[in-house]
């Protein structure tokens, strides 16, 4: 108490250069709550929406899919399992046959996936329904993202050409029937979505499709030959990693932010125990211990840290409220690098955050105030009483 | 050491290293001061008379002998039972009264009683009659700045006093004071000496405070070249 009451008066008696460390070292508590926020709201955000619009509760690959190598599409793909009938018709699993094709916007050659989906499906978010055919046109649909990329919009013809199961090229003109707009870019960019049904004739692979989406658990890993199952952390396996390492970039910043801050204190400190010697010199005169003086200036130190979260509490919730309230704007393009990404990221904090903000700040506050504070158990009191430098 | 003995020195010698060697700062003084006396170590700078009063405070400790302070022996004393000594029974008065500048006049004085716990009510007792023998009741809520150095050492004074110690040492407590301030901070002292029967020994070689001991031990190269009761 004694010490709490002491280093409370000595702070308030130091004026702005006490206002200047607890300010800088504010801006870094916030930060480091701002920044995780953010990280944590992405993350929340694009797994949501990968969930909802690419991967379902899972999917079964063939065993020759790779998504990230075009020339395995070819191989990929076999019979839909006839165990998963009931829940087609249901549209609780969503087949999906993926080929390579290209199509010619305005003239111009741009090389697709093109993947056919049963338009019955309710496994993912795609508005499939746009494709159920109703006159000569084979219907499509793009995202927002694609359509803008080959400038087509909603009843635009799109001539697409592929290679059937035998290699033979064949060319079509399909009607865009619709256009969705989606924060995750590997169902929009470079994709054209027709019905499966369609793309199966259109290929000859009859019944065949390249995976999977399951929409609940009840359809997870079962054994169909052929197929291998990909449960969501197999899945999210890449996205995690970019979080991992986005956070890592993160924290490189915050520490920097915060290793300012805490310079500031250990200087302040150091200049402190230099100059008020004749201080310490007294207080051991009056009966002080060492370690008392060494921890009367260790809290006064770590004050810092706790009128910090004060100070930064009164600028920082009404911001980080804002923040939450209106997100960050990503700037344009920042979809077109693959993330999956919304318009906005959508800060989420949460107690833990916070928490594990206010333990590194007080912490390392803590550290820094008692090393510098370790002095006074070399100094002669004798020495100190007169305010002789040592 | 008898009764009435509040310090007993018993052929102390205190050296400090200098370089290869050492210098002797004190050299088997034997001493005895009473319950109540009113004391001076006179002597020019570096005769000693500080380092005799840090060994007395138990801020030092002895190269060879002891010192009996309040019975109880400073060679070997340890770190904790010094400071319950001086936190207890020793009030400090210094030559540039080294008051907190951050804290007011009744923080500065009220500072000892915070280290030995007292109710809020005592201290507050405490610390406004103190204030009172130096006649600064008026200036509670002043901070050092504001303060005169007549008063900053009455203020000093008061701190020394507040716990009511057996033993208070005064380090050229007038050195940096007028006159005028002097002889008010000497009176001051002696009033207190008188009613409250506490010892006081004094450092210093201001003609000023000379006057006013009971009690005058002259100090030269660090040994006791005189010792003289005082008759007023």
């Amino acid at each position: 108490m004694l010490s709490i009451k002491l280093a409370i008066k000595n702070l308030l008696g130091a004026g702005l250069r006490t206002f200047l460390n607890v300010f800088i070292l504010s801006v870094a508590f916030v930060v480091i709550i701002m920044q995780n926020g953010f990280i944590q709201g992405w993350n929340k955000q694009a797994k949501v929406d990968v969930v909802e619009w690419q991967y379902g509760e899972g999917q079964y690959w063939h065993e020759n899919y790779d998504p990230y190598d075009p020339f395995s599409f070819q191989d990929a793909h076999t019979a839909i399992p006839e165990r998963l009938n009931t829940a087609r018709q249901e549209g609780t699993v969503a087949p999906i046959l993926v080929t390579q094709a290209t199509v010619y916007p305005e003239g111009r050659l741009k090389s697709i996936v093109l993947k056919g989906i049963d338009p019955r499906q309710k496994t993912i978010s795609i508005p499939t329904d746009k494709l159920v055919r109703e006159g000569e046109d084979v219907p499509a649909i793009l995202g927002s993202r694609m359509a803008m990329n080959i400038k087509a919009n909603v009843g635009d013809y799109l001539l697409v050409r592929w290679r059937d199961a035998n290699g033979m090229f064949d060319a079509k003109e399909l009607k865009i029937t619709g256009l969705f707009r989606t924060d995750v870019p590997a169902v929009d960019l470079g994709q054209v979505w027709i019905a499966l049904e369609e793309l199966q004739q259109m290929t000859g692979l009859d019944n065949e499709a390249t995976l999977i989406v399951i929409k609940d658990q009840s359809h997870a890993e079962m054994d169909l030959a052929g197929w291998e199952f990909q449960d969501l952390d197999e899945l999210l396996y890449d996205m995690n990693q970019m979080i991992k390492s986005k956070s890592v970039g993160n924290a490189i910043m915050y520490l920097i932010l915060l290793a300012l801050a805490l310079l500031a204190i250990f200087d302040t400190q150091v200049l402190s125990i230099f100059r008020r010697q004749k201080e310490i010199g007294t207080f051991i005169a009056m009966g002080m211990t060492r370690r008392q003086v060494i921890g009367v200036f260790t809290v006064e130190g770590t004050m810092h840290a706790v009128l910090s979260l004060i100070v930064g509490a009164i600028w920082g919730i009404p911001l980080l409220l804002q923040l939450k309230k209106t997100g960050l704007p990503m700037p344009e393009g920042y979809d077109q690098f693959g993330l999956p990404m919304g318009d906005s990221i959508i800060p989420a904090y949460s107690l833990g955050l916070v928490l594990v903000a206010v333990v590194i700040v007080t912490v390392t506050t803590a550290i820094v105030s008692y090393l510098p504070a370790r002095k006074i158990t070399k100094m002669n009191p004798n020495d100190a009483i007169r305010g002789k430098i040592q | 050491m008898d009764n009435n003995t509040i310090i007993q020195t018993d052929h102390l010698v205190k050296r400090f290293p200098i370089g290869g060697g050492h210098f002797t700062a004190l050299e088997d003084i034997d001493l005895r001061i009473g319950k109540g006396e009113f004391t001076g170590l006179v002597g020019p700078s570096g005769s000693g008379k500080t380092t005799m009063l840090n060994i007395i405070g138990s801020l030092d400790d002895p190269s060879e002998g002891d010192a009996q302070v309040l019975g109880t022996s400073i060679k070997n004393i340890g770190a904790r039972r010094a400071s319950t000594l001086r936190k207890k029974h020793i009030g400090f008065i210094f030559q540039t009264y080294n008051l907190m500048p951050v804290y007011t006049v009744f923080e500065n004085v009220e500072f000892p009683l915070l280290l030995l716990k007292m109710s809020d009510s005592e201290r507050k007792k405490a610390v406004m009659d103190a204030l009172e023998w130096v006649g600064l009741t008026s200036k509670v809520k002043s901070k050092p700045k504001q303060l005169s150095g007549g008063e900053s050492q009455r203020v000093a004074i008061a701190r020394a006093m507040v716990k009511k110690p057996e033993l208070v040492l005064a380090d050229e407590p007038t050195a940096n004071l007028d006159a005028e301030n002097s002889h008010n901070i000497l009176r001051t002292m002696e009033k207190l000496n008188e009613e409250l029967n506490t010892t006081f020994l004094f450092a210093t070689h201001d003609d000023k405070v000379i006057r006013y001991l009971k009690r005058i031990i002259y100090l030269e190269d660090g040994k006791v070249v005189g010792d003289e009761q005082v008759k007023k």
